[in-house]
């Protein structure tokens, strides 16, 4: 009891005696449910760069940023909701970096950041659907959408010159989001789609579906699924009965285990994933590597870019607020300014606190484009030897 | 030749697919039509004594890949099935003991034999993913094909390919060879007749002095042969996933009503009618109808009658069918 109540005066201490200095940032990441092995190097990530920028001691004279974590779970909005409304309200957080699915991240800023006018910068939700979104521009993400994939898929095959194809997807929001974009993109540029057949993963046999793309006809078939379910069953059937010979795949398509088991059979299939290169990455390789987290776990390098755009912002706005935030993010993501790379953060808080300007590059090149999400850059592959051959990027 | 084209092209997605598929379900629903008719009583847990006796099968075909046995062109899990049948055997015999003889006993109405055989259901369910786990599992080796589309396509010159898997021949040569084997034995054999008198009517059977435990034991190691043979020649031909032999089993109740439950030719013609009902409602006829028909007429559209999101909804709708105008099946089965 004694130990108890020294633990729990400490801790008022330590609370009181810090808040004149301190911002807190909110890390609502899915830390429980089904991506919960990927959130915990997110927020790893995230809270290396604002302990960067508080190593710096530049940010806004002194201020430190403290990470507070909330947990958002990705399937249960209304858990997500209750998470940041407790971030807002009782650790008054001046922004969210989170959500981490495209579901929880709509329920969050619907119900909590919209109403209470607080910022988010989710690293990770692609959905489509969040483009569109009335966000009283209070939506940002460093993650690209769906959408753009849509786009990039269908560039690759008019630059092939195929106008004709069948397209299958993984029966849930991500196929549908990303079928639904790929369609209209491609519609648009003068292509057709023969049939637009759903998936169901885990099955045994889907010999019914290639059955009917087959009947349906086309140049190739798109496969818009996961490596390890229902869109490697499509492929092995479609092969087998000979109704396609190549084949274009999405993000989810891409694995070396679908190399290993199919790869001599699918030479000159192709396809795209985002992709990060440069000397971006591979400082932020160095800095994580440096820190002793994995830097390498899927969007790590967007979370990072997430809590950085966040205090950037509230710098390059003179106070640590949403509204500053807010306001500045395109300005400090985008040209024109000093080119910024991840392990530069303070250089860039003093180039903002002289009056200066800066491009932030970050771990995934930055680019913000429409209404604040990551252009993002996606690597052409097409197979050759069992093996992604890269084409170009994109 | 373009009506060459349209054959062609309607057997290597229609006929060849459903003729193999309709093959493991036509095995699958004489396991169940034979419970029915000599135990009186549906029993749920077949899907999973499937789903065991493949798994059975799968430990045995990896120990022999991994002592280099092979078949050659086909796959070793043949070899494995003899084994793979006799602890399948011994298991449905240890439950039988265990479970349904003590309601045989006491002479309780089928529906609490059903809800028992519902329990050994999902017991087996987790036995089989605690020895396997629930993910797939391939142990299909030796040759792939019997022709490639490829080929088929060099040899004939047509538009249309056709393949032919090794598994999906293997699977309608071994069904040909086990229903034969099985009706020889039923309608020529003492014990096979002793069976089938004690399906009509047990009490006169009795008295003629069949012992009704041997005829229950016999049916038992019969059906185990049924259901490892049919879920082998499954797994063989697609994959082997617990989940997935659990679903298997309302298009194999459904064939076996459709064809009339305790019938055992009712069995087999409806798993064939299963089969090519899903397969054909939920293809899309428009290539082989723009071969047959003049190009004026060829259709536009993909003439596809069912999403093929509703294939599983195709056993239930005929199910349900036969059930509202025919209960007793095709083939004057019992009425459920």
């Amino acid at each position: 009891m004694k130990k108890l109540l020294l633990a729990t005066a400490a801790t008022t201490l330590v609370a009181t005696g810090a808040q004149a200095e301190d911002v807190n940032i909110g890390v609502l990441l899915g830390y429980t449910g089904p991506i919960e092995s990927l959130t915990p190097p997110m927020a790893d990530a995230a809270e290396l760069a604002l302990a960067e920028i508080n190593e710096s001691g530049n940010f806004l004279d002194g201020m430190t940023l403290v990470p507070v974590r909330g947990d958002s779970t990705c399937v249960d909005s209304a858990a997500a909701t209750a998470a940041a409304e407790r971030l807002i309200t009782s650790d008054n957080v001046a922004a969210i970096m989170g959500a981490a699915c495209s579901g929880a991240t709509i329920a969050v800023l619907e119900n909590v950041a919209k109403p209470n006018g607080v910022v988010m910068i989710s690293p990770s939700a692609t959905s489509p659907a969040l483009t569109s979104i009335e966000d009283n521009g209070l939506f940002f993400r460093t993650a690209p959408s769906d959408a753009r994939q849509g786009q990039v898929l269908a560039n690759i095959l008019m630059d092939k010159g195929i106008t004709e194809v069948a397209v299958t997807y993984t029966n849930n929001d991500y196929g549908k989001g990303l079928s639904d974009s790929f369609i209209s993109s491609f519609e648009e540029a003068g292509g057709t789609h023969t049939i637009n057949v759903p998936h169901e993963d885990g099955k045994a046999d889907y010999s019914a579906e290639v059955a009917s793309m087959a009947s349906a006809g086309g140049e190739v078939l798109v496969v818009l699924g996961y490596a390890d379910q229902g869109g490697k069953g499509v492929i092995q059937s479609a092969l087998d009965t000979g109704a396609f010979e190549t084949f274009m795949m999405g993000d989810g398509m891409f694995a070396d285990s679908l190399m290993a088991d199919l790869g001599d059979f699918m030479g000159g299939s192709f396809g795209a994933v985002p992709w990060s290169a440069g000397d971006g990455a591979e400082a932020f390789t160095r800095i994580t590597e440096a820190a002793g987290i994995n830097g390498d776990s899927s969007f790590t390098r967007e979370s990072y870019d997430a809590a950085a755009l966040i205090a950037l912002a509230m710098m390059a706005g003179g106070e640590a607020t949403s509204e500053a935030a807010a306001a500045n993010i395109l300005t400090v993501a985008n040209a024109p300014g000093e080119p910024i790379l991840p392990g530069e953060l303070g250089k860039a808080m003093q180039i903002l606190a002289d009056g200066g300007e800066i491009d932030y590059v970050g771990a995934t090149n930055v680019e913000l484009i429409g209404p604040g999400e990551a252009a993002g850059t996606y690597r052409e592959y097409v197979v050759e030897d069992a093996d992604y051959e890269t084409v170009q990027f994109r | 030749m373009e009506a060459l084209n349209a054959i062609v092209a309607l057997s290597n997605f229609v006929l060849v697919p459903a003729i193999a598929y309709g093959s493991q379900l036509a095995l699958g629903a004489l396991g169940v039509t034979l419970i029915y008719g000599i135990l009186r009583f549906s029993n749920f847990a077949h899907g999973d004594t499937m789903a065991f006796g493949t798994m059975v099968a799968i430990l045995f075909t990896w120990w022999l890949q991994s002592m280099g046995v092979s078949l050659g062109p086909l796959p070793t899990a043949l070899l494995a099935l003899p084994a793979a049948i006799a602890v399948t055997a011994l298991l449905l015999l240890g439950t039988d003991r265990l479970v349904y003889r003590f309601y045989r006993a006491q002479k309780a109405v089928p529906v609490i034999m059903v809800i028992a055989s519902f329990g050994v259901m999902l017991v087996l369910n987790g036995v089989v993913r605690l020895i396997i786990g629930p993910g797939d599992q391939r142990f299909a080796d030796g040759e792939r094909f019997i022709i490639t589309a490829l080929d088929f396509r060099r040899m004939t010159g047509l538009d249309e390919g056709l393949a032919i898997k090794t598994t999906q021949g293997l699977t309608l040569v071994t069904a040909v060879i086990v229903v034969a084997a099985l009706f020889w034995f039923l309608n020529r054999t003492r014990t096979g007749k002793s069976m089938r008198a004690f399906s009509d009517n047990e009490d006169l059977a009795l008295l003629s002095g069949i012992n009704p435990e041997r005829v229950v034991a016999i049916t038992w190691i019969i059906v185990a042969g049924l259901a490892v043979i049919a879920g082998v020649l499954y797994g063989l031909d697609k994959s082997f996933k617990p989940f997935t032999y659990f679903q298997l089993l309302l298009p194999v109740f459904a064939s076996a009503i459709v064809g009339g439950l305790g019938n055992p030719l009712g069995a087999i013609v409806g798993g064939y009618i299963i089969a090519f009902s899903e397969v054909g409602l939920t293809y899309a006829w428009k290539k082989v109808l723009g071969y047959l028909m003049p190009e004026s007429l060829a259709p536009d559209g993909l003439v596809q009658l069912l999403s093929t999101d509703y294939k599983f909804a195709v056993s239930f709708v005929i199910l349900v069918l036969v059930l509202l105008f025919r209960p007793t099946g095709l083939f004057r089965g019992k009425a459920v």
